[in-house]
């Protein structure tokens, strides 16, 4: 019995939000890309995390490599050696990449990214363009390497004997011990670290604030909206460079100053050319990036509210006083 | 008379009036929302740096060791976010249901709470808990080996209710959710098991969803992997396939020793863990009487008999299960012993309402290999030491 709650789904809305690509191709819409395309767009968007060639940086996913190592030790699964189905690569990475900026790229963007990483694992050459019409040719190696659940049939009967109780083996000796790896973090860390920080807190506040330091509740504002650039940058005692080079000390200082981030040329061009981020200039670039840095890498929509910008900036001055 | 030896002074704590006895303590409202006593404040999340490249996209572990009963408190529930945890107002809250159905619908968060509501209690195992152990004893702690687990009663109304108001069609066979936040975290779930107990939850432990766990609205998924349990829902599509997203091919797959994968491997299998004492809760107090306290599950039913054993799994006794067991819920168990100060191998086996039995770690290893990463759900093995100190270890 139907209670007449809710409205009905506008068609707008549901081509909004229903974007989700299926294994038979259903979902696609139309587009293509290239290879060469696709290379220059993932150096931009994927590879500080995926690296150049898609092989991974740190602990980052690969996406390239490892066919014929997943009946090894330690498989590598990428999109070459595991991913089954092409769809899945196209609907993730147009739904949920780049990390920071998901939903960024435009189709066409999307199919030249999926085209290159077909290359990167030696699926395609280097003329390829891929697109909806060919979607479905593309052939996955691991597309018959899956099998649907069957602990049922396989291991319950196993593990449904009745248990033994009493003289269950004839002896007991100890094979390993987790203490011989020591790979557990240490168990007071984060009690040490946040009673540090509350010292640290308590300290700061009994230091008679300058005159020009920002205003805290502006500050707690901005340390919000800093949740929006966290996904890249990291910021304050301990933080090192992400996606985004470390934003501590940035305040009026000049572009590109932040030790061992590998700037893009245009903004190390900047900086050399005497650009100074003040409050006018940091305003101007969370508003638009590439209007005061044009060809930059900060893939960031934007901050449009002048009211977040204002907040944000705060938060980073705090780190620079 | 008391079993522990006289004492040669007289105590003074007890002979002397201490400041809490003639002063005043807290007023009312010194801590509106009330947090732990500062004594408290190493029961707390704790998370594994080297696990994965950045906190944003990452699990951390429930201190299990040092926690009792069955009810996870929200503030030490274990999280795991795959783009971050997100900001949303009620307000901004829209769930769409669309696809096969008569009727595609937007709901607000204030329609969902004009529904009729249930109250279950479910636990939420990640499936890659204990992950960390298939190739040897790794982690020092019951928080780092099996805390991607949590218990809490959630208030909801069942997505069944949501499905018909909208008009399932009669081609319809999957369901696929989706989350609002970055990660568009989606997977694909049999419409049987979306009309039988899926829930769209927006309560726990009676009050709102913390944001880390998908506030204002989640998907509950009973005794399944923690991965479909959606957070901040924002649609429900019903379809006639399952799309076959990133978390349920990429991810949540499970690599068998030939190098083909399980896809689907849905319920979380019967498991159980001695909590305390463990590495991270060794016995502080000596001889005599010792509670060891541990926890056991099943995606499958309610956990019908706990076995422990001392000694490495040669001799069993069963433990004393706290409370008439709930089927997809977390169940205590509690075994008294007189300990005399000897090592001990301590393990537990959970048995489920369906017969199956807790496996080994060798018995799994048979089965899967060392590769699956997720499901492992074997006996765990605790060294207790002449000085009470416990270690993770492995036997024969």
């Amino acid at each position: 019995e139907k209670l007449g709650l809710g409205r009905p789904a506008l068609p707008e809305e549901i081509a909004a939000w229903d974007v989700d690509v299926s294994p038979d191709g259903a979902g696609l819409p139309p587009g293509s890309g290239s290879v060469a395309d696709g290379e220059v767009l993932f150096s931009e968007n994927c590879a500080v995390c995926h690296g150049e060639f898609a092989e991974g940086v740190d602990n980052w996913p690969k996406l390239a490599g490892g066919d014929g190592t997943l009946a090894r030790e330690d498989p590598l699964k990428t999109v070459g050696s595991y991913w089954p189905y092409l769809s899945t690569v196209w609907d993730y990475v147009h739904r949920t990449m780049p990390f920071g900026g998901a939903q960024t790229l435009s189709d066409d963007e999307v199919y030249a990214i999926v085209a290159y990483i077909l290359y990167s694992n030696y699926l395609v050459d280097d003329e390829f363009v891929l697109s909806q019409e060919n979607f479905l040719e593309v052939e996955m190696p691991n597309a018959g390497g899956f099998i649907v659940d069957d602990r049922d049939g396989v291991e319950v009967p196993r593990f449904s004997q009745p248990p033994c109780m009493n003289d269950c083996k004839d002896s007991v000796g100890i094979t390993m011990r987790a203490a011989v790896l020591d790979v557990t973090p240490d168990e007071t860390a984060a009690g040490e670290t946040a009673s540090e920080a509350v010292q640290v807190a308590v300290a700061e506040t009994t230091v008679p604030a300058a005159a020009s330091a920002p205003d805290p509740a502006l500050v707690a504002q901005g340390e919000k909206v800093f949740r929006e650039c966290a996904a890249c940058h990291r910021i304050g005692e301990g933080a090192t460079h992400r996606v985004g080079p470390i934003l501590t000390g940035v305040y009026m200082r000049a572009a590109a100053q932040a030790e061992g981030f590998r700037y893009s040329p245009a903004m190390t061009e900047a900086g050399e050319g005497g650009l100074l981020w003040d409050q006018t200039t940091l305003d101007a670039y969370l508003e638009r990036p590439a209007d005061v840095v044009p060809r930059g890498r900060m893939s960031f929509r934007g901050l449009s509210e002048p009211g977040d910008r204002e907040a944000v900036i705060a938060y980073l001055r705090s780190f620079s006083e | 008379a008391g079993g522990g030896g006289a004492a040669a002074n007289p105590d003074p704590l007890i002979t002397e009036v201490q400041p809490w006895a003639t002063g005043l303590g807290a007023g009312v409202d010194a801590t509106p929302y009330g947090l732990p006593i500062e004594y408290e404040a190493d029961v707390i999340r704790r998370n594994v740096p080297w696990l994965t490249a950045d906190v944003i996209s990452s699990i951390n572990f429930t201190p299990i060791h040092a926690l009792d009963g069955t009810i996870t408190p929200q503030g030490c529930a274990f999280e795991r976010h795959h783009s971050g945890a997100i900001d949303m107002r009620k307000e901004d809250y829209r769930l769409m249901i669309n696809g096969l159905v008569d009727t595609p619908l937007v709901f607000t968060y204030a329609d969902l709470e004009r529904f009729p509501r249930v109250n279950h209690t479910y636990f939420l195992e990640c499936a890659a808990n204990t992950g960390m152990e298939w190739a040897g004893a790794q982690l020092n702690g019951a928080q780092f080996t099996h805390g991607m687990i949590h218990n809490m009663e959630y208030t909801g109304v069942p997505l069944r209710t949501l499905l018909e108001e909208a008009g399932i069609q009669p081609s319809a066979r999957w369901i696929y959710v989706e989350g609002a936040d970055a990660s568009s975290n989606g997977r694909s779930i049999p419409l049987e098991k979306a009309l039988d107990d899926v829930l769209v939850a927006f309560r726990a432990n009676g009050e709102a969803l913390r944001m880390e766990h998908g506030y204002p609205v989640r998907l509950c998924v009973p005794g399944w992997e923690g991965n479909m349990w959606v957070k901040w829902l924002r649609r429900v599509e019903v379809m006639d396939r399952p799309v076959e997203s990133r978390e349920e091919t990429s991810k949540y797959t499970d690599t068998l020793a030939d190098g083909t994968s399980r896809k689907w491997t849905w319920v979380m299998d019967a498991k159980s863990i001695i909590t305390s004492p463990s590495p991270q809760s060794p016995i502080v107090h000596g001889h005599g009487p010792l509670v060891i306290a541990g926890l056991a599950w099943s995606g499958r039913g309610a956990i019908e008999r706990v076995d422990v054993s001392l000694d490495g799994g040669r001799n069993w006794q069963s433990a004393r299960l706290a409370a008439p067991p709930q089927p997809m819920a977390l169940t205590r168990f509690y075994l008294e012993i007189e300990w005399d100060g000897s090592e001990m191998l301590l393990q537990s086996r959970a048995i489920d309402s369906t017969g199956y039995v807790q496996p080994t770690k060798a018995q799994l290893r048979e089965v899967r290999g060392l590769n699956s990463i997720y499901h492992n759900n074997c006996i765990q093995t605790w060294w207790i030491k002449p000085d009470g100190e416990a270690e993770n270890v492995e036997v024969s």
